[in-house]
């Protein structure tokens, strides 16, 4: 009897220890999710006021808006092109960082975190100083003679995709860097043992064995620059505006709850299948076969 | 800010003795607040003192400063009250936050003017003031007053100062001659593509471009004309500013040589030093600015401030320092040479010669024309 009580007890305690977390996701996650898509399904009267009303018109204008799916198409296009630019940048640097004989490792992981440590938005607002008008690039062209005016590099998609890169990357290398120092060394020697060069050494066992690494950090990059709207609001002109500064207009500045929120559920859904998909089709599945095999 | 006992009591004497509170109610309220005295425990009276404070929620940089520093420190200073402050880029911004707070949360906003006004009362957060205990409304221009009145009977909010959207232009590339010249169309010309400026905002946006195409801001005949036209300006526009403080930096930073631009900050830009102008074109677009005291806030501690923003020799200091004229009508006010030299300055009191937006024939398009103003920005 006291054995069937501990069991009752035993398991009882992953759901208590998980408690807290579960109620955190529940009331800050779940019941936000469920809020919006009841306000998706709400009557817009006028800004700022919607009426309680069941109607399918705010999903039946995105869908049938060109205006909502060309914004989509761009964030995701945007978006790629950042995840790709952070992994082609970011995988060197997390190499190089976990392969170093340097002694004080851990001062590059430092440098890495210290971003971290000044707020978004500022870091964001400095690349005015650095690509505008008046900014260090443009005042040190134009004093070197190479140009005869500023270059329009500020209020431009490249802008936007930078200011992204410089947020995103260190996730980037992060988890890369994570998944190259767990691979075992003394593979990367027994391939070198069999005759593999350096090179070949990399492809056919660094880079299979870090791709874990590499895709988390692509399908993270790719998910939180989808999601971003400060930084083309800051760096973009309207113009380079992404599905976020359409969420935010809509709501901020249309006041139109019901609209938002259906916009907002379209994008959280999106995001959420590309990470449905990668963990189906791209996640540790596919390298452990491989490995496998 | 708590209203000490002493002045409800003086209050209620003064109504009794108007004539405002017959016999019996008086000594009804009087015991009742004998009785609340007598019987008050220590738990109570901390409750009370907890609205020492009022909530203000204004547009941040020069403009709070200067109501901070000669309206706000004052304030406190005579009364031992603090005003908490937080700051708004845009004004939905802030409707936005309201409609997501509990009544009282938010209290007092420097709201822009009374197309704004209509929003707050759509959505049903405005209250009903008691100008008994604003005595220096007296002080207010009339002609500020009457628009709100047209949308509430009882007002929720106080005018308290106006200006003007017009042209800001850098002196070291546009001549004065060639800014009064073009006017407005500045804002229009491919001369400058890429240096040019706006508010991100679709009532300026509109307005500006049914100024270019020769109708009237307040009576629009040809909207897709008006369209045709906000596309033109936006494929000349290097940056849409969405502040004050983006304004002034984008001028002030050479981003930017000809915007649409409000009157104060170009004020403050050319105190700074900055090489400057500024003209209001023929219809510029003049808007009024009030103390708008929300619904579920406390009412009398919100009056008293408001009516201490409006005493004349605050509401002056205030002007001066924000660089925007007060809404005290200069016939019964004097004002001082600095105010009289600001730009929209109406020294008749009458307004007629600022253009206001009608406030119900735009509250009538505004939530088709932000829509299509927002596709537009975006390449749309």
């Amino acid at each position: 009897m006291s054995a069937s009580m501990l069991s009752a007890a035993d398991r009882r305690r992953p759901w208590l220890l998980l408690a807290p977390s579960l109620i955190t996701l529940f009331v800050l996650m779940i019941v936000p999710i469920g809020i919006m898509t009841i306000f998706s399904f709400y009557e817009f009267v006028t800004a700022g006021v919607e009426k309680e009303v069941f109607t399918t018109a705010n999903w039946h204008e995105f869908l049938t808006d060109s205006f909502y799916h060309m914004f989509l198409w761009k964030t995701i296009r945007v978006a790629g092109i950042t995840a790709i630019l952070c992994a082609l940048m970011g995988y060197p640097a997390a190499y190089c960082i976990a392969m170093t004989n340097y002694k004080h490792k851990w001062l590059l992981l430092l440098l890495l975190i210290v971003p971290f440590w000044i707020s978004f938005t500022i870091r964001t607002f400095s690349w005015i100083h650095i690509l505008g008008e008046q900014g260090v690039i443009n005042v040190l062209l134009l004093k070197l003679g190479l140009v005869n005016e500023p270059i329009r590099m500020l209020y431009t998609e490249g802008s936007v995709i930078m200011g992204m890169i410089h947020f995103l990357l260190p996730y980037m290398i992060l988890n890369v860097y994570v998944a190259i120092e767990g691979i075992d060394r003394n593979l990367i020697s027994a391939a070198r043992t069999l005759g593999c060069t350096a090179w070949q050494a990399f492809r056919e066992v660094v880079l299979p064995l870090s791709l874990p690494g590499l895709m988390a950090g692509l399908l993270l990059c790719f998910v939180l620059a989808a999601g971003s709207y400060v930084t083309p609001q800051i760096l973009g002109s309207t113009r380079d505006a992404l599905f976020g500064n359409i969420i935010f207009d809509t709501i901020m500045d249309e006041l139109n709850w019901p609209m938002g929120s259906t916009l907002s559920l379209v994008l959280l859904i999106f995001l959420g299948a590309v990470a449905a998909v990668y963990s189906r089709y791209m996640g540790l599945s596919r390298v452990l076969k491989g490995l496998s095999g | 800010m708590k209203l000490t006992t002493t002045k409800r009591l003086e209050r209620l004497t003064e109504r009794y003795m108007n004539g405002g509170l017959d016999r019996r109610a008086f000594l009804g309220l009087a015991a009742a607040a004998g009785a609340t005295a007598g019987l008050s425990m220590r738990w109570m009276s901390q409750a009370l003192a907890a609205v020492t404070e009022v909530r203000f929620d204004g547009w941040g940089g020069v403009v709070q400063e200067a109501i901070d520093k000669y309206a706000f420190q004052p304030y406190t200073a005579k009364t031992g009250n603090k005003v908490t402050q937080g700051t708004f880029g845009d004004e939905s911004e802030i409707i936005t936050k309201v409609k997501t707070a509990t009544p009282g949360e938010y209290q007092i906003i420097h709201s822009s003017g009374v197309e704004y006004y209509k929003r707050y009362v759509d959505g049903g957060y405005n209250s009903e003031i008691n100008e008994a205990n604003i005595p220096n409304m007296k002080f207010v221009m009339q002609a500020m007053i009457d628009p709100f009145l047209k949308i509430t009977p009882k007002l929720s909010g106080v005018p308290y100062d106006y200006g003007t959207t017009g042209i800001a232009y850098n002196t070291t590339v546009i001549s004065e001659a060639e800014a009064k010249e073009k006017g407005a169309a500045l804002l229009f010309d491919p001369k400058y593509q890429g240096k040019i400026g706006g508010y991100g905002d679709m009532t300026t946006r509109v307005w500006y471009a049914a100024l270019a195409t020769g109708q009237n801001p307040n009576d629009i005949k040809d909207i897709d004309a008006v369209w045709a036209k906000v596309r033109e300006n936006r494929d000349l526009v290097k940056k849409y500013w969405s502040s004050g403080a983006e304004l002034m930096d984008l001028l002030a930073k050479g981003e930017i040589v000809v915007t649409d631009a409000w009157s104060g900050r170009v004020a403050a830009l050319q105190q700074q030093g900055s090489p400057i102008g500024y003209l209001d074109p023929a219809g510029s677009y003049a808007w009024m600015e009030d103390m708008l005291i929300l619904k579920g806030s406390p009412m009398a501690e919100c009056e008293e401030l408001v009516n201490f923003m409006l005493d004349p020799a605050t509401a002056i200091a205030v002007a001066e320092g924000q660089n925007y004229p007060p809404s005290l009508d200069p016939m019964k006010v004097k004002l001082t040479e600095k105010i009289a030299k600001m730009p929209a300055f109406d020294p008749t009191g009458t307004m007629k010669s600022l253009t206001f937006a009608d406030p119900n024939y735009w509250a009538s398009n505004l939530d088709a024309w932000t829509k299509q103003w927002d596709r537009i920005s975006k390449g749309g």
